[in-house]
């Protein structure tokens, strides 16, 4: 996909035909031009949402996930941040307590879906290379499309483990009760103010392989700093997938969500 | 790389307003919160429209800047960072009043 990316600004395009792209004045229209071959034009307002069609799909995904009394987290990351690692420790401390339901988002492979059997959890697999287009992101009616796969009504918490990516999925609501995402140490203090539609989007913030940060030359305040820039007051665990440190806190951040948006007794 | 496919969901939204006339534009509103690249959109519009009834029809995009309100001091302020906190109350919550935007204003067709 690296080929359509064009972040050099002020480029000019190729597009086969000529038009400008700087309109900061106010636009004129071809109603005064009495030269007799150009028709005139017709402004016709529209004013609609373009995510209108992916926001009503992930309506519908709540809609069933209400229906079903299944508790839905969206978790985002970059490429390699732990989320799978994440999920693996999570499922194993929820064996017992929650039934967990996966959705696991991938460009390519099952590698990841492979690696979270054999936790007890279903786990449905979307690759987005397979009549996606190789999209960066899931968006809702790709999740809608793996529900079926999934049996809604005996879960208590369905997570969808987003694509790798900090940029695209911030933008694709798909019907969770709220998002989550984990950010590693090495991938340094900066990230927040890089990508801050990812880090205002979350409701939580998992900060990943602290176990890490004696052997790095990191700032864990200065991320703090950043982060609270962008998205102050958000919740933050910090965790270490490989050493099982603060899985608890968000096994326990998990269960207050679930008892937040559906009554049910323990 | 999400424009590709937001390009898709710009053509349903312009058939189904154009109703089968000819599209000269297509004019997009982009909050400066959104992470949606102008260049690369128009780039993929070219890309999608190629070979259809919109492969000559202009996507022209208008950018908004991100505004906060300060909950503390009522005070609104356009952003030049992605730091969302007011410059004269830190620690206040503030509340994006303009930035977020990301929808096609209107359409210029072609007179019957």
């Amino acid at each position: 996909m690296g080929r359509f990316h064009r972040h050099d600004e002020g480029n000019d395009h190729d597009h086969g035909h000529a038009h400008n792209h700087d309109h900061d004045h106010a636009h004129d229209h071809d109603h005064g031009d009495h030269s007799g071959y150009v028709t005139g034009s017709e402004r016709v307002v529209v004013l609609e949402r373009i995510f209108e069609e992916n926001d009503q799909t992930a309506a519908a995904n709540r809609r069933d996930f209400d229906g079903a009394e299944l508790t839905a987290v969206n978790l985002m990351s970059s490429p390699g941040a732990g989320k799978t690692t994440v999920l693996r420790e999570t499922l194993r401390q929820l064996q017992g307590r929650l039934r967990v339901g996966i959705i696991e988002g991938d460009i390519e492979t099952s590698i990841d879906a492979d690696r979270l059997d054999g936790f007890g959890a279903a786990v449905s697999l979307i690759n987005t290379a397979n009549g996606f287009g190789g999209e960066c992101h899931l968006d809702a009616p790709m999740v809608r499309s793996a529900l079926p796969r999934l049996p809604l009504t005996d879960l208590d918490l369905l997570i969808v483990e987003n694509v790798g990516n900090l940029v695209c999925p911030a933008e694709f609501d798909v019907g969770a009760h709220a998002r989550a995402m984990v950010y590693s140490v090495t991938e340094g203090e900066e990230k927040p103010l890089k990508y801050p539609v990812m880090f205002r989007s979350v409701d939580l913030v998992l900060v990943n392989k602290v176990d890490l940060i004696p052997h790095l030359d990191y700032d864990l305040s200065l991320f703090y700093a950043n982060l609270d820039a962008v998205n102050p007051g958000v919740a933050v665990i910090e965790t270490s997938a490989r050493t099982g440190l603060g899985i608890d806190k968000w096994c326990g951040w998990l269960c207050d969500l679930r008892r937040s948006f559906h009554q049910f007794p323990d | 790389m999400h424009e590709l496919s937001i390009c898709g969901s710009v053509m349903g939204i312009v058939r189904k307003h154009a109703a089968g006339r000819e599209v000269r534009t297509v004019n997009i509103r982009i909050g400066a919160m959104r992470q949606i690249v102008p260049d690369t959109l128009v780039y993929c519009w070219s890309l999608v429209t190629e070979s259809s009834e919109l492969e000559d029809t202009e996507l022209r995009v208008e950018r908004i800047p991100a505004k906060i309100r300060c909950t503390g001091c009522g005070r609104e302020q356009v952003l030049d960072a992605p730091a969302t906190a007011c410059a004269s109350c830190p620690g206040c919550t503030v509340d994006l009043v303009e930035g977020d935007e990301f929808l096609i204003t209107s359409l210029e067709l072609a007179e019957a």
